[in-house]
């Protein structure tokens, strides 16, 4: 009798324990709204969405995080341009052209690549890229380019690894099925194993925008920071992320609240992106 | 024509895997060539001033938030995922919410939860940059982790082993720790060794919780910074290259360990399985 008592009681245990998943995302979104929603109400959303100036020390101060959206946005988009392809090809090329041995030592080393500090990414970034963007096309070197590269890298491994993973989840029937009907091998992978491998690829490059788009500490250092729209793509950026972070440190009333509600646009990108992902992760599993 | 295309794949494919593999090894190769001629002894002197930027303070506050956060997450997490595999039954609605919440909190980034540490642990709960404001922020984020290396190793179990158990008499707890955890421990150790790399190389969620502090944290509700920290406070000055390529270092040391640690556990696991 005691002893069912017992189990009753660390199952409890077990359930309480599983609830804290839940109230963090809880308290995480209460905190997060709570503390930006109300400026945003007040700045009203337009003005604070599309807005295109952010000056928030000037007199009377604007708060608008137009530039960061579409900085944030540019980047993405080149980290996707340049990790994307390489990205697939590589865990193609771990899926199906590397031989074992070879292979027991590039999956670890896909590890070690998603471990390492987006900080050392970053200070990497600044001490390789930045000098040679600036002898190629001028000016401070750090702009979109550079932080396009240095993200396109750092999704490399959230790519890879599901994609990967995905590549060989596909039964070998059908590998076997087109080489047994003259396909040559390049053939069978590319035209019959990728496309059945595409919802597991597709949810590969949505987490890899996740990352991209709420990578914080790297970006920074070479992405320029200037909150203006860029003309082109040698000019620097502010994303959101680089916003909250520079400017957190010493801003104070409506300006510390206008950075929490940039954090809420932020999230709801987050919010979205992680829909979808979980919308084409469930359409795979059934 | 044929022949060609398939070249052109193959060449392409192979070409790829060498820009991935081959911009791993100069990141490393590049951070140790810059990084192994500065470290210095005077960079691990027991005080930080600032002109010895001495790594020493950071590394022990590293240690201190690593070891504090893992025993306050690690129960939490694996204990998760006992409920979620060993306890909950399939197409359970509570189950269904845990999984999304996890999957959700594993997406946030970084700085959002450094925000959020910042308004509700350091404000409303009146921490200040503490390092209790630092574990509690670290330990929601790698929860996700923990959760999902115990949930995964649970399942690669094989069921006869707890029906053996059943059959003999032993209880469900019992089945747990004495039958189904020792043959899942390499699965969840490594899920935990992650998550220290995940906390060792964190910065955006600390800065505003932990704090910048360049003294050893003295307690739980002393300010400090951690060694990513402090190699993003001094390649944001840019005024300690060398020394900022030398902490790099470290940090890459602490991470090619964890990850090797990590990579053997695993293995493990997977032998375990097929044995």
């Amino acid at each position: 009798m005691k002893k069912t008592s017992f189990e009753g009681f660390m199952k409890g245990i077990f359930i309480l324990c599983s609830t804290t998943s839940i109230i963090s995302i809880l308290l995480i979104v209460y905190f997060i709204f709570s503390g930006g929603v109300p400026f945003i109400m007040e700045y009203g959303l337009k003005n604070f969405l599309l807005g295109t100036k952010w000056k928030p020390t000037s007199t009377p101060p604007s708060f608008g995080i137009l530039p960061m959206i579409v900085g944030s946005i540019y980047v993405t988009i080149g980290a996707v341009i340049i990790g994307v392809p390489i990205g697939v090809l590589t865990a193609t090329y771990l899926a199906r052209f590397s031989n074992k041995k070879l292979y027991k030592f590039l999956k670890p080393c896909i590890n070690l690549m998603s471990g390492i500090p987006s900080i050392v990414y970053g200070f990497f970034a600044l001490q390789v890229i930045v000098p040679i963007m600036k002898s190629l096309v001028g000016g401070t070197g750090m702009n979109i380019i550079s932080a396009s590269i240095l993200l396109g890298i750092m999704i490399l491994p959230t790519i890879i690894g599901l994609s990967e993973s995905s590549i060989r989840a596909v039964p070998n029937e059908y590998y076997e099925g087109s080489v047994a009907l003259g396909a040559s091998h390049e053939r069978s992978v590319m035209s019959v194993l990728l496309p059945a491998a595409k919802s597991g690829i597709i949810s590969s490059i949505i987490l890899g925008i996740g990352r991209a788009i709420g990578e914080t500490m790297a970006v920074i250092l070479v992405a320029g920071n200037q909150p203006r729209i860029p003309d082109s793509i040698t000019q620097g950026v502010r994303t959101m992320t680089t916003n909250i972070v520079m400017e957190m440190a010493y801003a104070a009333d409506t300006h510390r609240e206008a950075l929490i509600a940039t954090a809420v646009v932020l999230f709801v990108f987050i919010l979205i992106i992680n829909a979808i992902f979980l919308i084409v992760k469930r359409r795979t599993l059934n | 024509m044929n022949n060609f295309k398939s070249y052109v794949i193959r060449f392409l494919v192979k070409v790829s895997a060498l820009i991935t593999f081959g911009a791993l090894f100069f990141i490393i190769g590049y951070i140790l060539y810059r990084g192994v001629p500065s470290l210095r002894p005077s960079l691990f002197e027991f005080k930080y001033t600032t002109t010895n930027v001495s790594m020493f303070p950071s590394i022990v506050t590293t240690l201190m938030l690593v070891f504090s956060t893992l025993i306050l997450v690690t129960p939490i997490g694996v204990f998760t995922g006992f409920y979620l595999i060993e306890y909950a039954h399939r197409g359970n609605k509570f189950v269904e919410v845990i999984r999304i919440t996890t999957e959700t909190l594993s997406g946030i980034p970084s700085i959002v939860y450094g925000l959020f540490g910042m308004l509700f642990f350091v404000y409303r709960l009146d921490f200040s940059y503490s390092l209790i404001a630092g574990i509690l922020t670290a330990s929601i984020m790698v929860l996700p982790l923990i959760i999902r290396s115990t949930e995964e190793a649970l399942i690669a179990v094989d069921d006869s082993l707890r029906e053996a158990s059943f059959g003999l008499g032993a209880g469900k707890l019992r089945t747990i720790f004495r039958v189904v955890l020792p043959v899942a421990m390499p699965g969840i150790l490594s899920g935990i060794i992650l998550s220290i790399g995940r906390i060792v190389g964190e910065t955006a969620a600390l800065i505003y919780t932990l704090g910048t502090a360049t003294k050893m944290t003295d307690g739980l509700f002393s300010s400090g910074r951690t060694l990513a920290v402090q190699m993003y406070v001094l390649s944001n000055e840019g005024l300690h290259v060398n020394e900022s390529f030398a902490t790099g270092v470290i940090l890459l040391m602490i991470i090619l360990i964890i990850n090797g640690l990590s990579t053997y556990l695993s293995n493990k696991l997977t032998k375990g399985r097929i044995d």
